[in-house]
């Protein structure tokens, strides 16, 4: 019995522990963005009181509204866009599975090994050939459809009754108004977790944006705070505050969404 | 008679409606995926046989291929790529294995708590936490000060002007990141074995060891395979902790290879056929490892 103990004593040190560092870093940006640049370099681990200091200083330095603004947009339309899209497709690949359609599933799998950066040169010249650079739809094509998202959908469509399919045939329904008045609202955890996943991607992405947003009112929130370690001397409290902003909104969805997103994995990963 | 065949007839029509209505569904995603990731990387193989500067290509055979093995730089982001797969993958896959299956522990408290931290670090973005690890990590930053404060140094060490100490400091970012992401998916596979498993083994006098290696590692096989492919996916196109974490540095020390593509590219002349050649290779050995990881964790005992 004391050796049970013991062990469980141990995994719980080991879970304190691990938690700690892994919170760490996020409690030291939240503390950085309240001090001046001086104090975060002494080491300082309390919250101090150059929060709006800094808040004026980042906005008198980088357009931060414009920055939000864009990368709200961008990230919300793809994460619609891709969706809807590619749950059409998971749904379309298992309930109405066949030989042709389980071969054409298997090669959109392989895109999953196609490199970003691979296509990073040709997409840049296919997009700029059609002058769409600077673009809201260049920012989401590249992505709209992932073989990831489609496979997830297709697992949890696994998991649909094909009773409400038959019984919605019956009752009149064509094959378009099943999959949104029937299959959408049953598969709500799966779509939480896509879309807190395809949120994330979109809201993070950093190579794509940076190579072809050029103009100056393209600017989004990953760039931004990499523009500001830019020059050789870093205002610690101004450049962490620009992180929290950064990444305020996808912790925010992490946490609304993050039981659902257990759910919806769990069902993809049956 | 004829009604029958009548009946059949429509149920035909039906099924092959039905069969064109599956098509329709998953024809944009295809379409989308054909023309932004196959269309490109056909595109991206016959860049790769023209040398010359982004307006005047000219084709000239395999050369691409045969510069990149002499070209020193891309030989050390290829070593630096390797290294990172080879150390921080399997240490972070280990970690996350052993932490989800201490959180599927029924009897463990505050389990939602432990969960959210251990996930957090994912949903910061990829450039915030590289910029975080690169502030706490700097000669003026977080941690140099505790060291010095505790007398362990005297002066700040430049952890990320050293070719090693980058390195490490690159790993431990890794492992701070995606660690929670895997233990997520380990999770969810745990949800799927009976409980009863796990308290039949503990009647049986299995120590916690061998419930570990005994039921959980082949249990979770698929979803091991499926991550362990994942990662090296990702590390093989690591990007934004190189350029936004260590800058590649110093001098090229750290740099991985979609950062070093991404600067023959669009930061000096550009070099695309050099490129395209370049990240035709990232897919090669991705294509390469994906197959064999497969083929390892297909064999059944």
């Amino acid at each position: 019995m004391t050796k049970t103990k013991r062990a469980n004593a141990l995994m719980y040190v080991v879970l304190i522990i691990v938690s700690l560092i892994s919170v760490f870093p996020l409690y030291w940006m939240l503390i950085s963005a309240t001090n001046k640049s001086i104090d975060v370099s002494r080491g300082t681990m309390l919250p101090g009181t150059a929060f709006f200091d800094n808040l004026k200083a980042l906005f008198a330095a980088q357009p931060v509204q414009t920055a939000m603004f864009n990368s709200f947009k961008y990230a919300i339309i793809l994460t619609i866009c891709a969706l809807i899209i590619c749950s059409l497709a998971g749904y379309g690949f298992e309930i109405y599975h066949d030989k042709g359609k389980d071969t054409v599933m298997s090669i959109l799998l392989l895109a999953m090994m196609v490199p970003f950066v691979a296509t990073l040169v040709p997409l840049f010249r296919m997009f700029s050939a059609a002058k769409l650079l600077n673009t809201t739809i260049a920012f989401i094509l590249p992505t709209i459809s992932t073989p990831f998202l489609i496979m997830m959908f297709r697992q949890s469509a696994r998991s649909f009754p094909h009773d409400i399919i038959e019984a919605a045939r019956i009752d009149g329904l064509n094959e378009v108004q099943i999959f949104f008045r029937m299959f959408i609202p049953t598969m709500r955890s799966t779509y939480a977790a896509a879309m807190t996943i395809t949120f994330m991607n979109a809201w993070n992405n950093y190579l794509w944006p940076k190579v072809m947003m050029t103009e100056d009112g393209t600017i989004t929130m990953p760039m931004l705070v990499a523009n500001l370690t830019e020059g050789y001397v870093t205002d610690y409290g101004v450049l962490m505050l620009a992180v929290l902003i950064c990444s305020l909104p996808t912790v925010i969805i992490f946490f609304l969404l993050q039981k659902s997103f257990a759910e919806g994995i769990t069902g993809a990963v049956k | 008679m004829s009604q029958t065949k009548e009946a059949k007839k429509r149920k035909m029509s039906l099924e092959k409606r039905h069969n064109l209505t599956g098509w329709i569904f998953l024809t944009p995603a295809t379409l989308m995926i054909a023309a932004m990731s196959f269309w490109p990387m056909i595109q991206a193989f016959i860049l790769s046989l023209q040398t010359g500067t982004a307006n005047k290509l000219k084709f000239d055979g395999f050369s691409n291929y045969s510069r990149m093995f002499k070209d020193t730089v891309f030989m050390q982001s290829l070593g630096n790529t390797f290294l990172y797969l080879i150390i921080q993958v399997p240490i972070m896959l280990i970690l996350a294995l052993i932490l989800a299956s201490m959180l599927n522990n029924k009897n463990l408290r505050c389990k939602g708590l432990f969960r959210t931290a251990i996930f957090l670090p994912c949903a910061t973005s990829l450039v915030s936490y590289a910029i975080i690890f690169r502030s706490l990590f700097g000669v003026d930053g977080f941690i140099n000060s505790v060291l010095i404060k505790f007398g362990i140094l005297n002066t700040g060490y430049n952890f990320l002007g050293h070719a090693t100490s980058a390195k490490i400091v690159i790993i431990i970012a890794l492992i701070w990141r995606w660690t929670g992401y895997n233990m997520v998916f380990y999770l969810s596979g745990l949800q799927n074995i009976e409980y009863s498993v796990y308290e039949a083994a503990k009647i049986d006098g299995a120590s916690p060891m061998q419930t570990f290696f005994k039921i959980t590692v082949p249990l979770l096989k698929p979803t091991i395979l499926l991550t362990a492919i994942m990662s090296t996916n990702g590390t093989l196109q690591l990007f934004d902790e190189s350029l936004n974490l260590t800058r590649g540095g110093p001098s090229n020390a750290t740099i991985t290879m979609s950062h070093y593509i991404y600067n023959q590219s669009f930061k000096y002349v550009p070099k695309f056929g050099y490129a395209a050649a370049m990240s035709f290779l990232i897919f090669i050995l991705v294509a390469i490892l994906a197959f064999v990881q497969m083929k390892v964790g297909d064999k059944r005992d």
